[in-house]
């Protein structure tokens, strides 16, 4: 059963009732479900979770909709994984990578609409949308069709085919909008106020937004039921830093894992970092900017969550990055050569962030950190595709000692 | 037609000083209703909602573009990676 009280206002406070509602009507403030903890408490513990699926779906105590009609792909319980190759590269001792790249549409993002879809057929949509650039498209198409929903996905005119081909195996209405970047959210925001639609990150977003709190979850969960000392996001919204966050202080609320010491840091691409640039300049509300990045995932110039993401890379002591450009794939290859893990450009993010933390002695070497990897390579293969040098010898013994072994031991 | 819509206005320095909002209101048909805002040394910001005629909202809209002030939804930017 979920233990949700209310839809709150993060701004004024305010209390609205569990709808398909997203802001405020006092404040325009957003709004984020307020759980009833006392009645949680009475019920949770860790054999409980620990007994639970192997899904996220082991944590819907916490969650606005229960597990028994859960669009349900296999969302969570991804790998953490010890990196002591990587940790070996960048001087730290106690690194783990969370790789929620191999997710059934190989993002976080399930997670998020995993839970959207099950509050929307909850809430008795038949139609499910989303504007995207790649992740979120393919999520929602996949839960979309898990659903049995009419499923839309926006997405701008320009975009390149192949970002789209895997959600569009998925049987959804691709609508490609001709404009800009801001054309397609302002439409968007318009059809998301105006047709009966769950629109995932719209209409939906308080709820769908509580999905990215079973990735703390699993980390202190894989941990041994601690927080780590450290955690690296990569921030797009900040809707996933903030529900981490959000995630760790709940079990430590309820006395699952002991407290919560943990440094939040943002990682961002300087091609498109207004949360980093905010943190950096000491502002609380981030500047929004016109994204020019390679890190298309984290392509957001005008982030919802911004101002929160600073506030709790402040409080908790962490910090932020602003990775160059030409670091995205320095951090992609880092992670493939030493871990065996292939991310897309979020993930090059992160890993170059760690690398910059551990330069600049923001972590120390026995010090535990998570570094959150949050989509396949297998989505952004250009970005790498100048690493790809075969070794072209003719079909004998003689070329193949010559060109391959000989450049092999030179 | 009447519509109501809900936007957050972002003004760079330059036009923090300059009552584009009062501007608006007297321009186009359209009552403006802040609801929050926040004024700093590098940027201002703030949520209100418009009523009046829709197209007098979207040639407003426009308009407060066309000053340097840019204008969101107050979701932030709803097309995600």
């Amino acid at each position: 059963m979920p233990h949700v009280l209310a839809l709150r206002c993060r701004e004024c406070g305010r209390d609205f009732p569990v709808e398909p509602i997203y802001v405020c009507d006092f404040c325009f403030g957003p709004l984020e479900v307020a759980y009833d903890y006392d009645a949680i408490q009475k019920v949770i513990s860790r054999d409980r979770i620990s007994d639970g699926p192997s899904t996220i779906w082991r944590y819907d105590d916490f969650l606005p909709v229960s597990r028994e009609k859960a669009v349900n792909i296999g969302a969570g319980m991804t790998p953490l994984l010890f990196a002591d190759n990587l940790g070996r590269e960048l001087g730290l001792n106690n690194l783990w990578i969370k790789n929620d790249a191999v997710n059934p549409s190989y993002s976080f993002k399930d997670r998020v609409v995993s839970v959207a879809t099950t509050k929307a057929l909850e809430f008795g949509f038949d139609t499910i949308a989303c504007a995207s650039t790649g992740n979120l498209a393919g999520a929602v198409a996949a839960h979309g069709a898990k659903a049995r929903m009419r499923t839309l996905v926006f997405i701008p005119a320009d975009l390149e085919s192949g970002k789209i081909i895997g959600a569009s195996v998925y049987g959804p209405t691709v609508v490609a909008v001709r404009g800009n970047y801001d054309d397609v959210n302002r439409l968007c925001s318009e059809l998301g106020d105006s047709r009966n639609w769950a629109f995932v990150n719209i209409n939906m977003r308080p709820y769908y937004s509580e999905g990215s709190k079973t990735l703390g979850y699993e980390i202190a969960e894989q941990l041994g039921w601690k927080a780590p000392d450290h955690v690296i996001v990569p921030v797009a919204s900040g809707s996933l830093f903030t529900k981490v966050w959000k995630g760790l202080h709940e079990f430590a609320k309820m006395e699952l894992i002991d407290g919560v010491d943990t440094k939040m840091h943002i990682a961002q691409a300087m091609g498109c970092a207004p949360v980093a640039q905010a943190f950096l300049n000491e502002q609380s509300h981030p500047k929004p900017v016109v994204p020019n990045t390679i890190a298309k995932s984290l392509a957001i110039g005008n982030p919802a969550d911004g101002y929160y993401t600073v506030n709790i890379a402040n409080e908790s002591g962490g910090s932020a990055v602003a990775v160059g450009e030409h670091e995205v794939a320095e951090g992609i290859r880092l992670l493939a050569e030493t871990e065996g893990i292939f991310t897309e450009t979020a993930g090059g993010v992160v890993v170059s962030t760690l690398r910059q933390l551990a330069r600049d002695s923001r972590i120390g070497p026995d010090e535990q950190v998570v570094a959150l990897i949050t989509g396949n390579g297998l989505k952004t293969q250009e970005v790498v595709s100048g690493y790809s040098n075969p070794i072209e010898i003719d079909p004998t013994v003689d070329s193949f000692d010559e060109l391959v072994m000989g450049a092999a031991t030179s | 037609m009447t519509a109501l819509r809900r936007v957050k206005f972002t003004f760079p320095p330059g036009l923090i000083t300059r009552p584009v909002i009062y501007e608006l209101g007297q321009r186009f048909q359209i009552v403006t209703n802040i609801r929050r805002a926040e004024v700093g040394p590098d940027v201002g910001w703030v949520v209100l909602e418009l009523d009046g005629p829709e197209d007098q909202i979207d040639s407003g809209l426009a308009w407060v573009e066309k000053q340097g002030v840019q204008v969101s939804p107050v979701t932030g930017d709803i097309i995600e990676g």
